[in-house]
C-alpha cells in the first residue's frame, strides 16, 4: 500500500507507458558477466521485429568489441527474461517470443567470465 | 545630569527579540491554513517553542559574518585569477573534476537554496523559520561562489560553458537533479531529513573531502578557498538537520517510524548520489587525498556509527543501507569509473586509463577487489587505445527508476554479477539497482512513476535540439544528442589527445621555461 501523502488528489501518468513509444516498445539487454558494456543497454523496437535482429545487429554491435563475442559457444547459450529462463525463437518476433514493454533480456554465455574471469 | 544608557543586550535576549519576538500567531485565517503543509506528512508537533536554536544567529549579524567572507574569498580569487592560478594545479587533467563538479553540484546548491525558502516559509516556529531562512541564503551563495571559482578556468579549457543547459538534460547528471527533484517535491519535514540531515550531516565530509582538500591538494586555491569559505556554513546546516531530526523525535513517539523511513530511504539515495563523487578521489586527482573507501571508513562507518549511537536513545536505528554500503565501499568508484571511461562521446569532460603508478595505489587501498575485478579490464582498455582502438560504446543505458543511477552495481555478496530488481506497478514493469530503491519506488509509485531517464526520453524523441523534423522519413529519435546537450566536441574523448592537455603543458612551458 502507497505511503504517499499529499494535500491535494496526486494522479500523473507514468513517464514511459508503452503508448509514449508510437508503436514501439523498451528492451533492454544485458550480457551477464560482461559488464564492461553501457551496462544492459535500451532500444526502443516495434514488437514485430525479429529476434534476429537483437543478436545480429544490436548485440552484435555492442558486444563485439569484447574479445569473447568470438569465443561464444551458441548452442551453449542461455537467456532469461528478467529472472524466468526462456529459449528465443532467432525467426519469431518479439511479440511471439513473449517480450512485452520494458523486459529485460539476459544473455548467459557459459564459460565465458570476461576480460581475464573479471566479470568484465 | 545622569545619563540614562539603556544596558547592552546579551546575545540569548538580542536572539529572542530578533527571531521569536517578531513571530506572530495569525488571526484572520487559522494558523493551520497559513501552514498548510506541516501536519500532511503525519509529522505531529505540540508545542514549537521546544525547538532549541543552536546558533542564535540574528540576521544582522548573518549580514555582518557573511560579507567578510566574501570580501576575502573574491581577495584570494582574484589574486589568484590574475596570477594565472590554473597552471600551478598538479596535471591538466584535474580541470575535468571541475568540469564534473561544475555540472553537478552548483545546480544543487541552487535547488537547495530553493527547497530552504519553501521549507523556512512553512516552518510554524519562529526558530526554524529563521534558521532555514538563513541556510536558503547560505545555499545560494555557495551557487554563486563556485561558479565564480570555476569560471576563471572557463576561459582557459573546454567542457564548461554550458553546465546549466545540461544540468536537466545530460544523462549523468540524472542521478543528482532526480535527488533534489524528490526532496524538493516532499514535505518540509522529509526535505529537512533529505537534505538538512542525511547530506549535509551524515554524507556531507565525503563531498569535501576530494573538492575541497582534493582542491588544496592539487593546488586549487581557488576552489579551495570557495569551500573554506563554506565550511562554516556547513556547521551550521549540520546543526540545524540534526536539531530537526531531534524536535520530531521528541514532540512524539509516533513521529520516530517515519522519520526512520525517511532515514533510511536519504541515506541510501546520498550514499548513490556520492558514487562519482567516490570516482572523483580514486580516479580524477592527480594527486589522491585517501581513497574512497578510507574515507568511507572514516566519515560513514565510524563517525556516523558514533551518530547513530547518540540517536538510539530516541529508538532511531542505524539505516538499513549500513551493511550494503560497507560491501559496496570496495566496488563502487571502479564500477563508476568504467561507466564514464566507456562513454567518450558522451560526456563533456575527459577520462584516461590510470597510469601504472596509480593502478598500483589502487591496488593498495583496494586489496580485495582491484586486482581480481577492476585492474585486468583497465588493462586490457589500455592495451586497446594504444592499438588505436579506444573503447567507445555507443549504446543508451538502462537506468534505476529511483536513483537514476545507470545500471552498473554488483549484486550484493557477488561482484561478477550485475544487481537487477524489478516490479509491476499498474501493468507496467519498473527497473531497479538495488532492494533499497525498489523499497523506496514500492512505497511511494505514483510519485517515482514520473522519473526523467533521459535515454528513454530521448527514444520518445523528447531529446531533439530545436529545428529538428521529427516528420523527416530518416528522422531518428536521440540521433542528435550531442547538439540536444549542447556539447563541445573538443570537451570529449580520452584525455590524451585532448586540447586542454596540449595547451596546458603548452602555457605551463612558457611560464616555466625560457
Amino acid at each position: 500500500m502507497t505511503l504517499l501523502k499529499t494535500l491535494a488528489p496526486y494522479d500523473f501518468p507514468s513517464s514511459d507507458a508503452v503508448e509514449n513509444y508510437k508503436g514501439r516498445q523498451l528492451l533492454y539487454v544485458n550480457w551477464e558477466r560482461h559488464r564492461m558494456f553501457s551496462r544492459p543497454f535500451v532500444l526502443a523496437l516495434p514488437p514485430e521485429t525479429p529476434f534476429a535482429e537483437i543478436i545480429d545487429k544490436h548485440m552484435t554491435d555492442c558486444f563485439s568489441y569484447h574479445p569473447d563475442w568470438a569465443q561464444i559457444d551458441w548452442s551453449a547459450v542461455r537467456w532469461l527474461n528478467g529472472s524466468q529462463p526462456f529459449s528465443p525463437d532467432r525467426d519469431k518476433s518479439l511479440a511471439d517470443n513473449g517480450i512485452g514493454h520494458k523486459d529485460l533480456i539476459r544473455f548467459i554465455t557459459p564459460g565465458l567470465d570476461g576480460i581475464a574471469g573479471s566479470g568484465y | 545630569m545622569d545619563m540614562k544608557v539603556s544596558k547592552k543586550l546579551g546575545l540569548k535576549e538580542r536572539y529572542t527579540m530578533m527571531t521569536r519576538d517578531l513571530a506572530w500567531d495569525t488571526t484572520f485565517q487559522p494558523m493551520d491554513k497559513v501552514f498548510p503543509q506541516v501536519g500532511y506528512e503525519g509529522i505531529k508537533i505540540h508545542d514549537w517553542d521546544q525547538w532549541e536554536d543552536p546558533f542564535r544567529l540574528t540576521m544582522d549579524a548573518y549580514w555582518k559574518y557573511q560579507a567578510e567572507k566574501e570580501r576575502k574569498l573574491y581577495a584570494i580569487l582574484d589574486a589568484f585569477n590574475q596570477n594565472n592560478g590554473h597552471l600551478s594545479v598538479t596535471d591538466a587533467r584535474y580541470m575535468n573534476v571541475l568540469k564534473l563538479f561544475l555540472g553537478s553540484t552548483p545546480p544543487l546548491e541552487l535547488m537547495a537554496a530553493r527547497g530552504f525558502s519553501m521549507v523556512a516559509r512553512q516552518m510554524v516556529g519562529a526558530g526554524p523559520r529563521v534558521a532555514c531562512m538563513m541556510q536558503s541564503v547560505d545555499e545560494y551563495r555557495h551557487f554563486q561562489t563556485q561558479i565564480h571559482s570555476i569560471s576563471n578556468y572557463n576561459r582557459f579549457y573546454n567542457g564548461m560553458d554550458e553546465f546549466a543547459h545540461q544540468q536537466s538534460r545530460m544523462w549523468y547528471l540524472s542521478d543528482g537533479k532526480s535527488f533534489f527533484d524528490d526532496a524538493i517535491t516532499a514535505g518540509p519535514f522529509e526535505f529537512m531529513v533529505a537534505i538538512g540531515f542525511a547530506f549535509e550531516y551524515v554524507l556531507t565530509n565525503i563531498l569535501f573531502v576530494p573538492f575541497i582538500s582534493g582542491a588544496a591538494y592539487n593546488g586549487d586555491m581557488a576552489a579551495m578557498t570557495v569551500g573554506f569559505s563554506a565550511q562554516s556554513d556547513e556547521a551550521r546546516h549540520m546543526t540545524l538537520g540534526l536539531e530537526c531530526i531531534k524536535f520530531m523525535l521528541e514532540q512524539d513517539p509516533d513521529n520516530l517510524p517515519i522519520v526512520q523511513r525517511w532515514i533510511d530511504k536519504w541515506t541510501w539515495r546520498g550514499t548513490r548520489k556520492l558514487a562519482s563523487v567516490g570516482m572523483m578521489m580514486d580516479y580524477m586527482l592527480p594527486k589522491r587525498i585517501m581513497s574512497f573507501k578510507e574515507a568511507w571508513e572514516i566519515y560513514f562507518e565510524q563517525n556516523g556509527s558514533a551518530l547513530f549511537n547518540d540517536l538510539a536513545r530516541y529508538g532511531v536505528k542505524v539505516p538499513k543501507c549500513f551493511a550494503q554500503t560497507i560491501e559496496e565501499k570496495e566496488h563502487i568508484t571502479h564500477q563508476s569509473w568504467i561507466g564514464f571511461y566507456m562513454k567518450p562521446d558522451a560526456c563533456p569532460f575527459h577520462t584516461w586509463i590510470p597510469a601504472p603508478d596509480e593502478l598500483d595505489w589502487l591496488s593498495e587501498k583496494y586489496p580485495n577487489t582491484f586486482d581480481k575485478y577492476y585492474r585486468p579490464v583497465l588493462e586490457h582498455f589500455d592495451k586497446q587505445e594504444k592499438a588505436g582502438n579506444r573503447f567507445n560504446n555507443k549504446t543508451q543505458p538502462m537506468n534505476c527508476q529511483v536513483c537514476v543511477s545507470t545500471i552498473k552495481f554488483n549484486e550484493p555478496g557477488d561482484p561478477m554479477e550485475m544487481c537487477f530488481r524489478e516490479t509491476v506497478y499498474k501493468g507496467e514493469k519498473f527497473h531497479f539497482c538495488s532492494d533499497h530503491c525498489k523499497e523506496i519506488f514500492e512505497d511511494e509509485p505514483e510519485k517515482y512513476v514520473q522519473t526523467f531517464i533521459s535515454s528513454h526520453a530521448a527514444l520518445q524523441g523528447k531529446c531533439e535540439p530545436e529545428g529538428t523534423d521529427i516528420n523527416a522519413h530518416d528522422y531518428r529519435p536521440g540521433a542528435r544528442m550531442h547538439a540536444y546537450w549542447r556539447m563541445d566536441k573538443r570537451a570529449t574523448g580520452d584525455f590524451n589527445g585532448s586540447e586542454d592537455q596540449k595547451n596546458f603543458a603548452e602555457w605551463r612551458h612558457q611560464a616555466t621555461k625560457n
